[in-house]
């Protein structure tokens, strides 16, 4: 008999305390309490993370990689919106 | 046509400058189903791994003894769903990979159809058997496919207490008492050879090596990662006085390395084909701790539908 399919999670650990929450994996789940205590089980055996998210799989939206160019690529001739394009005079300081 | 010869010549330029693939990318069919095949093997290995050292578990030797190898054996299941994870990126189920692995149609490391005898074997599968496989997980840890090199990355951080508990086990037992001391010898004279076994036939007899290396999936060869096994094993060996079973086992100046005898690859084929001491046993445990935990699933996914239910009703 096939086994049938359960859920995908998409695991955000928050290591420490003011963190970001990272993606740390995936685990299978049929509902989010048992999520949460799957991804507390597999991701959380060591260290003291402070929070967990779980995702539902099918709830993330990813860019294309095929898109990369056009979503990415114009942000690299605008110089302009670094600090080091600009020039004061010299002997200025704390500019 | 065109466009495919294009895509594998971009896919191949990305790789050798050492970008990682994502799941996302482009990637040749081979590329996913050689690692489809890989990863999830590698997960199933993890999962029957649990078996041979979960024998120990109520008959350790002492608290502090019992609490490492628990916490071992539940690092060995988090390493299974780690990688499972991994091939899922690739395009198959969860529970697909889990059927063929209970229909007898996936393969996993032989190293897991041997019999853990005695208390003794516990310490050296930690030694030999993770110390194997950390060998392996490192280059893995580099590999091109994103979520793998990912997955071993994580696995690698937990790896080592693996080894380390299992040789203190080890160097207690030889510097016991004659009997300890012959019990730990006689679970090394067995576990030595199927742990070189480990790294897969020799590089000629290895048709995906070529190809995976390339790929960048692997970075060093089954010889070359073997031959680093040994040269970092035997000072271990020497150090607590355990005989490692290896008359030609002897150090070559020139090369730095320790040169060992012919392995046996006759008993390799044949574990893998299905007739080591312990294969039957191994999918026997398997299947039934999978049909007990039927119940619970069918419970699981009751319970998250309740919504849907009542909201028809
Ligand atoms: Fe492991
Ligand atoms: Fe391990």
């Amino acid at each position: 008999m096939k086994t049938p399919d359960t859920p995908l999670w998409e695991v955000f650990l928050q290591n420490k305390q003011g963190a970001p929450h990272e993606h740390a994996g995936s685990v299978h789940a049929s509902d989010a309490e048992m999520a949460l205590q799957n991804a507390r089980d597999v991701f959380t055996r060591r260290g003291h993370p402070v929070s967990i998210w779980v995702v539902p799989a099918i709830q993330v939206h990813a860019s294309n990689p095929d898109d990369a160019h056009s979503l990415f690529d114009p942000a690299d001739d605008k110089l302009y919106r670094h600090p080091s394009f600009y020039s004061v005079p010299r002997g200025v300081r704390d500019v | 046509m065109h466009d495919d010869v294009a895509n594998e010549s971009r896919f191949q330029e990305r790789i050798d400058s050492g970008e990682k693939i994502e799941p996302r990318d482009w990637m040749p069919e081979r590329f996913r189903h050689q690692l489809i095949r890989m990863i999830s093997q590698h997960a199933h290995s993890e999962i029957v791994g649990m078996l041979p050292e979960g024998n120990w578990i109520t008959r350790a030797p002492s608290l502090r003894r019992k609490m490492a190898l628990l916490a071992k054996v539940q690092d060995e299941a988090g390493h299974g769903l780690y990688l499972y994870s991994a091939a899922e990126t690739l395009g198959v189920s969860r529970e697909d990979l889990i059927d063929q692995l209970l229909d007898g149609s996936a393969k996993y490391s032989s190293i897991f159809n041997y019999p853990t005898l005695t208390w003794a074997d516990v310490g050296v599968i930690g030694w030999l058997v993770d110390g194997a496989a950390i060998v392996n997980q490192t280059m893995l840890a580099k590999s091109s496919y994103g979520p793998y090199a990912r997955a071993n990355l994580r696995i690698c951080k937990e790896e080592n207490f693996h080894k380390k508990q299992g040789f203190e086990i080890v160097a207690t037992l030889a510097a016991g008492t004659t009997e300890q001391r012959s019990m730990v010898q006689d679970a090394v004279d067995r576990w030595w050879w199927p742990s070189l076994m480990m790294f897969g036939p020799h590089d000629n007899d290895s048709p995906n090596t070529a190809e995976l290396m390339r790929w960048g999936v692997k970075r060093r060869s089954n010889d070359d990662l073997r031959q680093h096994f040994v040269n970092i094993t035997i000072p271990q060996a020497k150090a607590v006085g355990i005989t490692i079973p290896d008359p030609e086992l002897r150090y070559n100046e020139e090369s730095g390395d320790w040169e060992f005898g012919a392995i046996d690859w006759d008993e390799f084929y044949r574990v893998i084909k299905g007739n080591g001491p312990c294969n039957a046993e191994r999918m026997k445990a398997r299947r039934s701790a999978h049909d007990d935990g039927r119940w619970v699933r069918e419970a699981a996914a009751a319970y998250a539908s309740r919504d849907t239910v009542a909201a028809e009703e």
